[in-house]
């Protein structure tokens, strides 16, 4: 099922919602294009092995939106960011980002893209500074004269002006991490792409990394942030998308996603046949009894009308609530219950 | 072909600083974001505007930035310490060299420098010629197979390959940058041989005119002179086996992988070229024509194998260049 149409939808608030409506058919899509930082249509990856790890994804990530990527380990984000930013060529399908189309015009547009793909990467035998003077020499957009000074705001944003002359390989992974995120705010961007930004880092660290994130998202920038921790995301991020082995499985803001989770009601009570009865009378679907309480689908039903016919048909209420699913039991349910990584 | 750089240019050195997808690129970023306005958000419509009015009046000349890369490139090649000590085996070589015949006087005989040895012993000049063939049957190679293999399989297999092209520094760009800087290295390499041997040839045996293969003496000045175009010969052979080194590099993520095949590939090359058997095929060998700097020792100077060694070394590194190119243009960066 593809809910694609969602984020379309938020960017264009033309309101109307399609699940399941393919925008790359409808057109709509392209007519969305200048609203939408990141868009991928059919976006698939099959490796020299044969293994589809991305398949027919349509990201849409609206501008100004800070948007949770998220999967379980193997699930295709990291392939997906790669072709994004014309790392790795897709097998079929398009990318565009900022409205420009990739990777052909990536000479064009990536200067204004800031990015961590699959941790940090550095020489060793530099320092944490000679590393981003490394980055920013290769860019033909940076001007020489203020590299210094970009370095080290880049570096004091992300609290590692302090280790700026250690050489990369006493960096413990904390400090790597963050001199990767900080090479992706060496520029002004409009948009960050950041490949599991939190890895490695300690509660302080991931805090203020969620920090640094939502005061970039304030500046306008647009930020695309994957992940497999769910508290982070929920933290930050307006919009989700999730992956499940190489499809896109859910896209929207996570208001549409926490409304997807079907509220129950659970009543506590010492009557709990009786109880089935009056709630199966209500139409209320789904009924599991316990010891002591009986539980079901609220779908539209009001609580306070449950409550009262419960009491008139005299059954005794110790308690009653709405019970709605987590975000993680809606990851689960969107993702699979298994441990073991699907391929 | 995807990866939007100058699909017209048929080799990375055909794109030079000035040139190539940068042109396009500084002219693809100014109208995209003025016209930035649509966005839903004001602000990000604002911001880009402004984002770009700050910038483009700075942005640096495409031949500046170019040249800017080059020296971090070069930057990176010359601090490291591992470079570092092959600089100094190349130094130290010729001076253990020069010692060992000083102490054994020379007696001429077989091989195939021993009129430079003949020679020696009245000129200190030729310890440099002396130095300069033997260190090219093996150390001057591995210098350069050493840095050119890890050129870019290094950078792919640390990472660091995927943050310079999402930079961007363009895959075309970042090839002519990572080539020049080979050029440089092989130069300095050979360099380093030849003028360390000089003065240890001047500090250990006498100096005076020289005298050539071809049996003329030419002034000391000219000797020296046909010294340094024997250098840059000698350096135009490494830069030719540095475009094989970089064309390896681009297929692996393991940088020894790529040193060792550029070894075993010169090694192959040197002994097919002693092999009578591959009489044939010898003059098409990479390393045929290496030793042919003597052409330059000779009055007049024998252009016809000149000119052949320059076509041997110029096709070798356009081939292998445009293999680079293809490659690295194409590769999918998944380290
Ligand atoms: N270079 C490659 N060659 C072959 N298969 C690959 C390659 N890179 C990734 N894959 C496969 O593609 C699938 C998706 O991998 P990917 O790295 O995109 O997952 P992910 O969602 O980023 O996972 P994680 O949360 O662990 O980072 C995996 O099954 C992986 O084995
Ligand atoms: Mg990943």
């Amino acid at each position: 099922m593809s809910t694609a149409g969602e984020a379309t939808a938020a960017a264009t608030s033309d309101g109307a919602t399609s699940d399941g409506a393919d925008p790359d058919r409808d057109g709509r899509h392209q007519d969305a294009g200048d609203d939408l930082a990141v868009a991928t249509r059919d976006l698939t990856k099959r490796f020299p092995g044969g293994q589809v790890a991305v398949d027919g994804v349509g990201l849409l990530v609206p501008r100004g939106a800070v948007y949770g990527f998220l999967g379980p380990n193997g699930s295709g984000k990291t392939t997906t960011i790669r072709m994004l930013l014309g790392l790795i060529h897709p097998t079929r399908g398009e990318v565009s980002l900022l409205g420009m189309a990739m990777p052909r015009e990536s000479a064009g547009v990536l200067a204004r893209v800031g990015s961590l793909v699959e941790g940090p990467a550095f020489h060793p035998q530099l320092s944490g500074r000679a590393n981003l003077g490394r980055l920013d020499a290769a860019d033909r957009t940076a001007d020489p004269a203020t590299a210094r000074t970009r370095i080290d705001a880049a570096l004091d944003q992300v609290g590692l002006l302090g280790a700026a002359r250690k050489r990369y390989r006493a960096y413990s992974l904390g400090m790597k991490q963050r001199l990767a995120i900080a090479a992706s705010l060496l520029q002004p961007r409009d948009l960050i792409v950041l490949d599991e930004p939190t890895n490695g880092l300690d509660p302080q660290g991931t805090r203020e990394v969620r920090a640094l994130i939502r005061g970039i998202a304030d500046d306008g920038v647009t930020v695309l942030v994957s992940s497999h921790l769910l508290a982070e995301v929920e933290q930050i991020c307006s919009h989700v998308g999730v992956m499940r082995t190489g499809s896109l499985v859910f896209q929207g803001t996570i208001g549409r996603l926490r409304a997807r989770g079907a509220a129950r009601v659970r009543v506590r009570t010492s009557a709990v046949p009786q109880a089935q009865t009056v709630l199966a009378s209500l139409g209320v679907c789904d009924l599991e009894a316990g010891p002591q309480e009986v539980s079901g689908q609220l779908g539209e039903r009001e609580p306070e009308h449950i409550c009262r016919e419960l009491v008139l048909a005299g059954v005794p209420v110790a308690g009653l609530e709405m019970v709605r699913p987590s975000l993680e039991d809606l990851f689960v349910e969107l993702t699979g219950e298994g441990f073991d990584v699907e391929r | 072909m995807s990866n939007g750089e100058t699909p017209g240019a048929p080799l990375p050195l055909a794109d030079p600083p000035g040139t190539g997808g940068s042109a396009p690129a500084a002219a693809g970023r100014g109208p995209q974001a003025a016209a930035g306005g649509p966005a839903t958000n004001g602000t990000v419509g604002e911001r880009g505007r402004g984002l770009v009015a700050g910038n483009s009046p700075r942005r640096p000349a495409a031949a500046r930035s170019w040249l800017r890369l080059l020296a971090s490139e070069l930057g990176l090649i010359f601090r490291r310490w591992r470079n570092l000590a092959l600089l100094a085996v190349l130094a130290i070589l010729p001076i253990v060299l020069g010692i060992a015949l000083r102490v054994t006087a020379p007696q001429g005989g077989g091989g195939p420098e021993s009129s430079f040895l003949d020679q020696l012993a009245g000129n200190g000049v030729f310890l440099a010629f002396i130095a300069l063939t033997i260190m090219l049957t093996l150390v001057l190679p591995l210098a350069v197979a050493v840095v050119s293999g890890d050129s870019i399989a290094g950078e792919a297999g640390s990472g660091t390959l995927r943050y310079l092209l999402t930079v961007p520094a363009g895959r075309t760009r970042l090839l002519s940058v990572k080539y020049t800087a080979l050029v440089i290295w092989s130069l300095t390499a050979s360099l380093v041989v030849s003028v360390v041997s000089l003065i240890t040839g001047v500090v250990l045996f006498p100096v005076g005119p020289v005298t050539l293969l071809s049996g003329t003496t030419v002034s000391l000045a000219q000797g020296l002179l046909r010294l340094l175009f024997v250098t840059l010969f000698i350096a135009a052979a490494m830069s030719a086996l540095a475009a094989i080194g970089l064309a390896l590099s681009t297929f692996t993520e393991h940088p020894i992988g790529a040193i060792a095949a550029v070894l075993v590939l010169a090694v192959a090359s040197e002994v097919a070229d002693n092999v009578p058997q591959f009489a044939p095929i010898q003059p098409y060998l990479p390393t045929h024509w290496w030793l042919s700097f003597d052409a330059l020792l000779r009055s007049p100077v024998a252009t016809g194998d000149l000119a052949r060694s320059f076509v041997s070394f110029g096709v070798y590194a356009l081939i292998f260049l445009s293999i680079a190119w293809a490659r690295l243009t194409t590769a999918d960066v998944t380290s």
